[in-house]
């Protein structure tokens, strides 16, 4: 493992001179350390590059982490990670993922990730992206995550990636059943000439099943930003998303929520709001003894927390 | 001490809404300003903490002229503003604010207790986010405690019983006498209410953009409620503030 995938492993997961739980660090397309423990076994693919991973029912307060990290232009990297969570446990999931570019060749990181809960699971999956380097080389995290969602299974997605990507295409789909619960959170900063798309395709096909997905993002300098998402609810059931945005200079932001109710016991909600800091909300901290500058901070400090 | 010489200031179309204030507000004393709706009150206060400049006029405090600082900058002198319509922010935390507020780190239990002293039971409240899900007594509370987190040595409250239920209301007076004991600097209270108006030192009348009385409480608030022509049998009648349009 070298340097620079340390200083990105640090940046975009729980590394701390290793890790305590089971965990697979791949560097460049390749696996450069893992450890599989007693409830959690991680093999790796046999069809395509990337991790089967699997969670013994009943396993709880356990964390398994995957990172990814390019150190290097000129590397087009794809992952298939299948994560088969088993009834009734109870993990934590990281999967950050760094790009670092000192030349001026581009370089790609496209994670798959695909989520089997079963009966009355729970998964946090926390996604933490970053690019990194002094290079003009274009970094992509192109991410893609398929979740499946059993009977009374509930995966909280927090995703994050606050500056330094070029570009991104994220796509999430998700299926749920009876009783099934999906949080999605995300945060994105994009700066510069940064684009970020990110595309939410959600289905709640079991009685009792909800979504709440919220976005918030931030978009500077001369940066674009394109959010769709498509929540349809098949049973009775609840959605709820909500998509903030905070422009600042020439920054652009592009939503368009998409609702479909085909069952009339399904409640479905979209909330959005696009524009930049609230006038009155600097002046409020400005009352508080802060800059201007030192407002804005804080106000998007606490807005992509 | 806050002083006010011969300030003026008219809104952008051009209307006159202060026609020259001149104004003192004394050390370790709570003066309440009070008036018509309409009558220059919000500026004023305004006018103090910065978030508007006087076209003509000074505004000094403690001798030192303010009147050219920015708001950072009469923040850091010791100006705190309690907004009549709290800004709310989809990020922040209750804790946030407060710490904003107090300019430090704070321990929760420091941070309760300005939340208990505003009737909020800090357990619910503070790691809330500063937003549209809290009602509207919820964040004026909250905006009050920001203000004693600052604890400076001038405190504006723009209205703060507006959006207070009455059940909240006796606890909110209780707030201010505790405020007023512990008074270290000026206290201004822009109200209409008159279990406020009755625990000031001073008052304060501002009609048509003047100042119509100006006095100790005990003096100006029998005018307001009706002077000699009450008693103890009459309805209570509506605060009359002479000069004003209603």
């Amino acid at each position: 493992m070298n340097e620079i995938t340390r200083e990105l492993l640090k940046a975009v997961s729980d590394y701390h001179d290793g890790y305590a739980d089971a965990y697979n660090i791949r560097e460049d397309g390749c696996c450069v350390g893992r450890k599989s423990t007693e409830n959690i076994k991680i093999d790796t693919k046999e069809d395509n590059p990337g991790l089967v991973i699997h969670i013994k029912p009943g396993t709880k307060g356990e964390r398994v982490s995957i990172p990814a990290c390019v150190t290097h232009g000129n590397v087009d990297d794809i992952v298939y990670n299948d994560f088969y969570v088993g009834e009734g446990a109870d993990v934590l999931i990281i999967a950050g993922c760094g790009v670092h570019v000192e030349t001026g060749e581009p370089a790609r990181h496209n994670g798959i990730h695909r989520f089997f809960l079963e009966k009355g699971s729970h998964v946090v999956y926390q996604e933490k992206h970053v690019g990194r380097g002094r290079g003009l080389g274009i970094k992509s995290i192109d991410p893609v995550t398929e979740i499946y969602l059993g009977e009374n299974s509930c995966l909280e997605m927090d995703s994050l990636q606050l500056g330094g990507v070029d570009r991104t295409l994220r796509k999430t789909s998700a299926v749920a059943e009876k009783g099934a619960k999906l949080i999605i959170r995300e945060r994105i900063l994009t700066d510069g000439d940064q684009q970020a798309k990110t595309e939410f395709d959600v289905e709640m096909n079991g009685e009792g099943s909800s979504v709440n997905l919220i976005s918030r993002s931030v978009a500077r300098g001369n940066s674009y930003q394109q959010y769709r998402s498509r929540i349809v609810g098949n049973a009775p059931c609840a959605g709820h998303s909500e998509c903030d945005a905070i422009i600042a200079d020439n920054g652009r932001v592009d939503a368009a929520p998409e609702l479909t109710a085909n069952d009339g016991d399904a409640a479905l909600i979209h909330e959005a709001a696009i524009g930049k800091i609230a006038g009155e909300q600097i002046v409020k901290l400005r009352t508080l003894g802060l800059s201007e500058e030192e407002a804005e901070a804080k106000i998007v400090a606490g807005f992509l927390k | 001490m806050l002083e006010l010489k011969k300030v003026t200031w008219s809104a952008p179309e051009g209307t006159a809404v202060l026609r020259g204030i001149d104004l003192t507000i004394p050390d370790n004393k709570l003066v309440v300003i009070t008036g018509p709706n309409g009558g220059g009150k919000t500026t004023l206060a305004k006018l103090i903490a910065g978030l508007e400049k006087p076209e003509s006029g000074s505004i000094l405090l403690d001798g030192q002229d303010i009147t050219g600082l920015d708001i950072t900058e009469r923040a850091k002198l010791g100006v705190s503003y309690a907004f009549q319509q709290p800004v709310r922010f989809k990020g922040l935390t209750v804790s946030d604010l407060l710490e904003l507020a107090a300019g430090r780190k704070l321990s929760e239990q420091a941070a309760c207790g300005y939340l208990f002293k505003v009737g909020l039971c800090a357990k619910d409240y503070i790691n809330r986010e500063v937003n549209a899900t809290l009602s509207g007594g919820e964040i004026k509370r909250i905006e009050l405690a920001t203000v004693l987190a600052r604890h400076t040595r001038l405190s504006i409250f723009d209205e703060p019983e507006a959006g207070i239920d009455l059940w909240s209301f006796n606890n909110l007076i209780d707030v201010f006498k505790e405020l007023q004991r512990s008074l270290n600097g000026s206290m201004i209270i822009i109200s209409h209410q008159e279990r406020i108006l009755s625990i000031a030192d001073e008052i304060v009348v501002i009609s048509e953009g003047k100042i119509t009385a100006d006095g100790a409480a005990d003096e100006v608030m029998p005018q307001l409620l009706g002077g000699d022509m009450s008693c103890e049998k009459c309805p209570k009648i509506e605060i009359q503030y002479y000069g004003g349009d209603n």
